[in-house]
C-alpha cells in the first residue's frame, strides 16, 4: 500500500517541474487572456477596469489598423499557402527524379530554415529597396525587362505585399520541400513500376498515383501552412521595420503586439481580444481543412 | 501485333524525352537553388565592400575586387554586436539546458512510471499543444512586467523553457525502449532515477540531440518575446540587435556594416546545420514547424 | 508470343571494396515457345528476378538480346513492350477500388487502341470473372485477403491482353493451403488465355507442378532447362539434383571401380560405362528397395509413418548429409528392434556426379 502511494508521489514529482512551468506560462495565461478580453476599460497602470463586456472585441473589430492587418494577413495566407505548397511540390518532384547532386540541392534548399528571419529579411530589404544612391538590385533586373523602378519597401501597397509574400515563401519553403521529398521517397517504387508496365503517361502517374499517395502530407502542409501564415509577423518586421501600422503592412499578430507594447501599447485587453479573434479564425480554418481532408485523403 | 512497329524510333524518342526532361529538371532546380543562395551571397559580398564603394555603385556590382574586413570591425565596435551575441549564447544555453531538465523527467514519468492519474495528466498535456503562443504571450508579458523581470535573463528565459511537444516526442522515444531492460534493472536493484540516467538517456541520445538542435535553432532566432521583454540594448538578443542596427544603426545608413552584422549573426546556425546536416533535417521532419 | 533470350547478361556495378561487378544473369540463352508456362527456379539471389525484370524492361541488359516474336525489344522501355507483370507484393493501388485497379491499364490506352467506357468495363469484368473476383469489384485492396489481392493483380495484368505475362514469386505471400489452390488457378488461367507466361519461384514443388518447362538457375547461370519430369529424372549436375525433389536426394561419397559403384566397402550397384574414380552418388528417396539380400547396408535410426508410404531414416558414414531418407511402401517396413537395414537400389534413381565439378556422369542402365 505504501509502495503504491510512493509510486504515485514519485510520478507526480517527476512531472512537477513541467507542471509548474506549464501552469505559470501556459495554462494561467490562457485563462487570464480570456478574462482580459472581457474587462472593459482596463488600465494597466492601476490594474483596474470599469466593467465586463464585449466592448474590447467591438473596438478591435472597428479599429482600421486591425482591419488593415486582417486584410494583409488574409492576402498573405491566400497567396503564399497555395503557391509555396505548389512550388514545394514541383521542387520535390524534381529532386525525386534526379540522383547526382540531389544531396547538394537538398542542403541548399534547407538553408533558409536555419537562418535568422530578421537578419536575412534585412538582405531582402536591401535587394528590393530604392534609396537615393541606388534603385536596388531587383529594380536593376526589372529594367532588363523594361519595367520601371518600383520601391518595394516604401512604395505602393501591391509592391510591398509582393515582397512580403516572396520572402514568406522563401522562408517556409525548406520545411515543405523536406516533408514532401520524404513523402515522395516513401512511396513504394513498385507502384511506379506497375504503372510503367501499364504504359501510364507520366502526368497520369502523378495525378492518379503520386498525388493520392502523398495527399496526407500535402494536407498536413496546407494545414500547418495556414496556421503559420496567419501568425505571420517577424517576416513583415524584417522587411518593413517595427512600425508596421505606419507602413500599412501590419499583420494580426503584429497588431496584438503593438497593442501590448511599444509606442501604441499598454492595452492588454485589446490585445487579448484581437488574439482571441485570431485564434477563432485559425481554429475555423483548421476545422474546415480537416473536414475537406477527411473527404479527400485516402487512408 | 501484326502492324509493323518502328522500335528504333520508339527507343530513340524515349531516350530523347528522358534527356530533355532531365535538362529541364536540373534547370529549374538550379534556378531555385540560386534564388535560395543569392541573398546569402549578396550579404557576404556587401559585407566586404567598403562603405564608399557600396554607396558609389548606382548599379550594384556582382563582385568586388577590393574586399575589406573593415565592416566586421565596425559591426563589433560601433554597435554592441558582441554583447548581443553573448546574450544570445547565454539565453540559448540556459534555456535549452533548463528545458532538458524539465522535459526529461516528465517524459520519463509518462513513458515508464505508473501512477494514479497518468492518463488524464497526459491527455491534458496533449491538449496544451493546441494553445498558440500568441495567446499566452499577453499575460506572460504582464506577469513578467509585474514581477519586475523586464530586461533580465530570468524574464527572457522562464517562459521559453517548456515545450509540450518535446515532452511528447521524447515520451514516444522512451516508450520504444523494451520493458525487459526496465525489469532487468529492477531485478538488479537499480532505482528509477539511476535507470533514467544510466539507461534511458544514453539510449535516447539521438532524439535528445534532435531536440537540442531544434531548441537551439528556435532560441537563436527568437524575436517576439525578447522584443517585448527587453528595451535595454544590454539585454538584446541577435534578432533584436539586428532590428536595432537597422533602425538606429551606425549613425548613418551603413549597409556594408549592417551586412557584416547579418553575416556574423547567420553564420553559427549555418555552421551548426552543415555539421549536423542529417540530424537537423531528420529532426525537423519529425518535429519541426515553420511556415 | 515466342520469347527469345540471346546471350542475355546483366552486370551490376559492385559497391564493395574490390569493385568487381556482380553478374546477376550470365549469358542466358532460351527460346520460349508460344503459349507455354515457364517456371524460373532457383535459390534466392540466383538471378531469376533480374531475368524477369530484363524481360519486363524494368532493367536493361548489359549485353545480349531479347526478342518477342520477331521484334527486338532489348532497349525498348517497358511501357512499349506490352508485358503484363504481377508483382510479388501485388502493387495494387491502395486508394483505388478493385475495379479501378483493373481498369487502370485500359485507361492508359491512346490513339487507335483507345476503348470506349463500355468496352473498358466489359474487358475489366471479363478479366475479373476469369480470376473469379467479380463479386469484389467495389472493394478496396486493403479489404481483400492475400489470395484475392493476388487475383486482382493477375486480372490487372491480363486485362490489357499482354503479349507476355510475368509473375514474380506469385505464391510467396500466401499461406500453404491457398498456395496449392492458387497455383492450380494460375495454370487454369494460363491455359484459358494461352498467353506465354513466365513465373519466378524459389519453391521447386511449385515450379514442377504447373510448368510446361522449368529453368533452374544458380549464381546467374542457367543450370538446366527442360520439362519438369525430365529435369528431375535426368539432372545435368549435382546442384540441380539437390535442388529438385522432396525429400531431397541423398548424396554419398562413392568410388567407381570396374564398372561398379562402391559406397564404403560395399559394391552397391553395377554402373557399366562409367570411368573409375571418386564420385558423388545421389540416390533419390524412392530409389531404395528394402531387401534381406540387399547390397547396401545402413544403420537404422527410426521409421516415420506417413500413411501409404513410410520414411526410413538411417545413417551411413559416407553420406554427405546428416541423414538418409528412404521412402518405401508401408508393407516392407523393417522389423522392430533392427539395428541395420539393407537395400537394393533402383538403377534409374541413382545418379553419379563428378567429385570436382559436380557434372553428371552417365552410365548404361539395362
Amino acid at each position: 500500500m505504501t509502495g503504491k502511494k510512493n509510486n504515485n508521489l514519485k510520478g507526480w514529482l517527476y512531472l512537477l517541474p513541467a507542471i509548474l512551468f506549464l501552469g505559470c506560462f501556459l495554462v494561467y495565461p490562457l485563462i487570464d487572456v480570456l478574462i482580459y478580453s472581457v474587462e472593459e476599460g482596463y488600465n494597466s497602470a492601476s490594474q483596474t477596469y470599469t466593467g465586463i463586456g464585449l466592448y474590447n472585441y467591438s473596438y478591435v473589430l472597428r479599429d482600421p489598423y486591425f482591419l488593415q492587418a486582417v486584410k494583409n494577413t488574409f492576402l498573405l495566407v491566400i497567396i503564399t499557402v497555395p503557391l509555396s505548397t505548389g512550388i514545394a511540390l514541383l521542387i520535390s518532384l524534381g529532386l525525386n527524379a534526379i540522383k547526382p547532386l540531389r544531396k547538394l540541392y537538398q542542403t541548399i534548399y534547407f538553408l533558409p530554415y536555419v537562418t535568422n528571419t530578421l537578419a536575412v529579411g534585412l538582405v531582402f530589404m536591401i535587394l528590393f529597396k530604392r534609396t537615393a544612391y541606388t534603385d536596388g538590385l531587383v529594380n536593376l533586373m526589372l529594367r532588363w525587362f523594361g519595367a520601371g523602378p518600383v520601391d518595394f519597401i516604401d512604395g505602393p501597397y501591391w509592391a510591398k505585399m509582393f515582397v512580403l509574400c516572396f520572402y514568406t515563401i522563401w522562408v517556409v519553403m525548406p520545411f515543405k520541400v523536406l516533408i514532401l521529398t520524404s513523402a515522395l521517397a516513401s512511396v513504394n517504387p513498385e507502384y511506379y513500376a506497375a504503372a510503367r508496365m501499364d504504359s501510364t503517361r507520366s502526368f497520369r502517374v502523378f495525378y492518379k498515383i503520386t498525388l493520392p499517395m502523398i495527399s496526407p502530407m500535402i494536407f498536413y502542409l496546407v494545414i500547418t501552412g495556414f496556421i503559420g501564415a496567419f501568425k505571420a509577423y517577424s517576416d513583415a518586421v524584417a522587411l518593413f521595420g517595427t512600425d508596421l501600422n505606419a507602413a500599412g503592412m501590419n499583420t494580426i499578430v503584429g497588431y496584438v503586439y503593438d497593442m501590448l507594447y511599444g509606442s501604441s501599447g499598454g492595452y492588454p485587453s485589446f490585445a487579448s481580444a484581437a488574439a482571441l479573434i485570431l485564434f477563432a479564425i485559425v481554429l475555423t480554418i483548421t476545422v474546415i481543412n480537416l473536414m475537406i481532408s477527411k473527404r479527400h485523403v485516402h487512408y | 501485333m501484326e502492324k509493323k512497329i518502328d522500335f528504333d524510333l520508339i527507343e530513340r524518342r524515349a531516350a530523347a524525352r528522358k534527356r530533355a526532361f532531365r535538362a529541364v529538371d536540373y534547370f529549374f532546380l538550379t534556378l531555385w537553388a540560386l534564388i535560395v543562395l543569392f541573398p546569402f551571397y549578396w550579404m557576404l559580398l556587401s559585407s566586404v565592400k567598403t562603405y564608399s564603394a557600396y554607396n558609389s555603385e548606382y548599379i550594384p556590382r556582382f563582385i568586388t575586387l577590393a574586399p575589406t574586413l573593415e565592416n566586421y570591425r565596425e559591426a563589433f565596435t560601433a554597435v554592441s554586436l558582441g554583447r548581443y551575441f553573448l546574450n544570445t549564447i547565454i539565453f540559448t544555453v540556459i534555456t535549452t539546458a533548463l528545458m532538458m531538465v524539465v522535459i526529461i523527467p516528465a517524459a520519463f514519468a509518462f513513458a515508464r512510471l505508473e501512477f494514479a492519474g497518468r492518463q488524464i495528466a497526459f491527455t491534458l498535456f496533449l491538449s496544451l499543444m493546441m494553445i498558440p503562443s500568441e495567446l499566452v504571450v499577453i499575460t506572460n508579458f504582464v506577469t513578467i512586467t509585474n514581477l519586475h523581470l523586464r530586461n533580465t535573463f530570468t524574464g527572457l528565459i522562464l517562459p521559453s523553457v517548456t515545450s509540450v511537444f518535446y515532452i511528447y516526442l521524447l515520451k514516444e522515444n522512451f516508450e520504444q525502449i523494451p520493458d525487459e531492460l526496465y525489469r532487468a534493472a529492477k531485478v538488479d536493484g537499480t532505482g528509477d532515477f539511476k535507470y533514467l540516467t544510466r539507461v534511458m538517456i544514453p539510449i535516447s541520445k539521438p532524439t535528445l540531440v534532435t531536440i537540442v538542435i531544434l531548441k537551439v535553432i528556435e532560441c537563436w532566432n527568437s524575436y517576439v518575446w525578447p522584443r517585448l521583454i527587453t528595451d535595454d540594448a544590454r539585454y538584446f538578443l541577435v534578432s533584436n540587435g539586428i532590428q536595432e542596427i537597422r533602425e538606429n544603426g551606425f549613425g548613418r545608413e551603413n549597409i556594408p556594416a549592417m551586412m557584416a552584422a547579418v553575416v556574423v549573426v547567420s553564420a553559427p546556425l549555418i555552421a551548426l546545420f552543415l555539421i549536423f546536416r542529417n540530424k537537423v533535417m531528420a529532426g525537423v521532419s519529425r518535429g519541426g514547424t515553420k511556415g | 508470343m515466342k520469347v527469345v533470350l540471346e546471350n542475355l547478361t546483366k552486370r551490376f556495378p559492385n559497391r564493395n571494396k574490390k569493385g568487381d561487378d556482380v553478374i546477376a544473369v550470365n549469358n542466358f540463352n532460351f527460346e520460349i515457345p508460344d503459349g507455354q508456362l515457364i517456371g524460373l527456379l532457383g535459390p534466392s539471389g540466383c538471378g531469376k528476378s533480374t531475368t524477369l525484370n530484363l524481360i519486363s524492361g524494368l532493367e536493361t541488359p548489359s549485353s545480349g538480346r531479347i526478342l518477342f516474336g520477331e521484334d527486338d525489344v532489348t532497349r525498348l522501355p517497358p511501357e512499349n513492350r506490352g508485358v503484363g507483370l504481377v508483382f510479388q507484393n501485388y502493387a495494387l493501388y491502395p486508394h483505388l477500388t478493385v475495379l479501378e485497379n483493373i481498369l487502370f491499364p485500359l485507361q492508359n490506352l491512346r490513339g487507335a487502341d483507345k476503348l470506349s467506357k463500355e468496352d473498358m468495363l466489359k474487358r475489366a469484368t471479363e478479366a475479373a470473372r476469369l480470376v473469379q473476383i467479380d463479386g469484389l469489384l467495389e472493394r478496396k485492396p486493403s479489404e481483400l485477403s492475400g489470395g484475392q489481392q493476388q487475383r486482382v493483380a493477375i486480372a490487372r495484368a491480363l486485362v490489357k491482353m499482354p503479349r507476355v505475362l510475368l509473375l514474380d514469386e506469385p505464391l510467396s505471400n500466401l499461406d500453404a493451403r491457398l498456395r496449392l489452390q492458387t497455383r492450380e488457378e494460375i495454370r487454369r488461367i494460363q491455359q484459358e488465355t494461352g498467353i506465354t507466361t513466365i513465373f519466378v519461384t524459389h519453391d521447386q514443388e511449385e515450379a514442377m507442378s504447373i510448368s510446361d518447362m522449368i529453368v533452374v538457375m544458380e549464381a546467374g547461370i542457367v543450370q538446366q532447362i527442360g520439362k519438369p519430369q525430365d529435369v528431375y529424372d535426368d539432372p545435368a549436375n549435382l546442384f540441380v539434383a539437390k535442388f529438385l525433389g522432396t525429400p531431397p536426394i541423398n548424396v554419398f561419397e562413392g568410388r567407381l571401380s570396374g564398372g561398379r559403384l562402391m559406397i564404403g566397402q560395399e559394391a552397391v550397384l553395377s554402373v557399366p560405362g562409367a570411368p573409375d574414380g571418386i564420385v558423388w552418388a545421389g540416390i533419390r528417396p524412392e530409389g531404395f528397395i528394402p531387401a534381406a539380400d540387399g547390397e547396401f547396408t545402413c544403420d537404422l535410426n527410426r521409421v516415420e509413418v506417413m500413411g501409404r508410404d513410410i520414411s526410413v531414416v538411417c545413417h551411413h558414414e559416407k553420406c554427405a548429409g546428416a541423414q538418409i531418407r528412404a521412402i518405401i511402401s508401408a508393407e516392407s517396413r523393417p522389423g522392430d528392434g533392427a539395428k541395420t537395414v539393407r537395400f537394393r537400389l533402383k538403377p534409374r534413381k541413382v545418379l553419379l556426379f563428378d567429385h570436382e565439378s559436380g557434372a553428371r556422369i552417365p552410365f548404361e542402365v539395362k
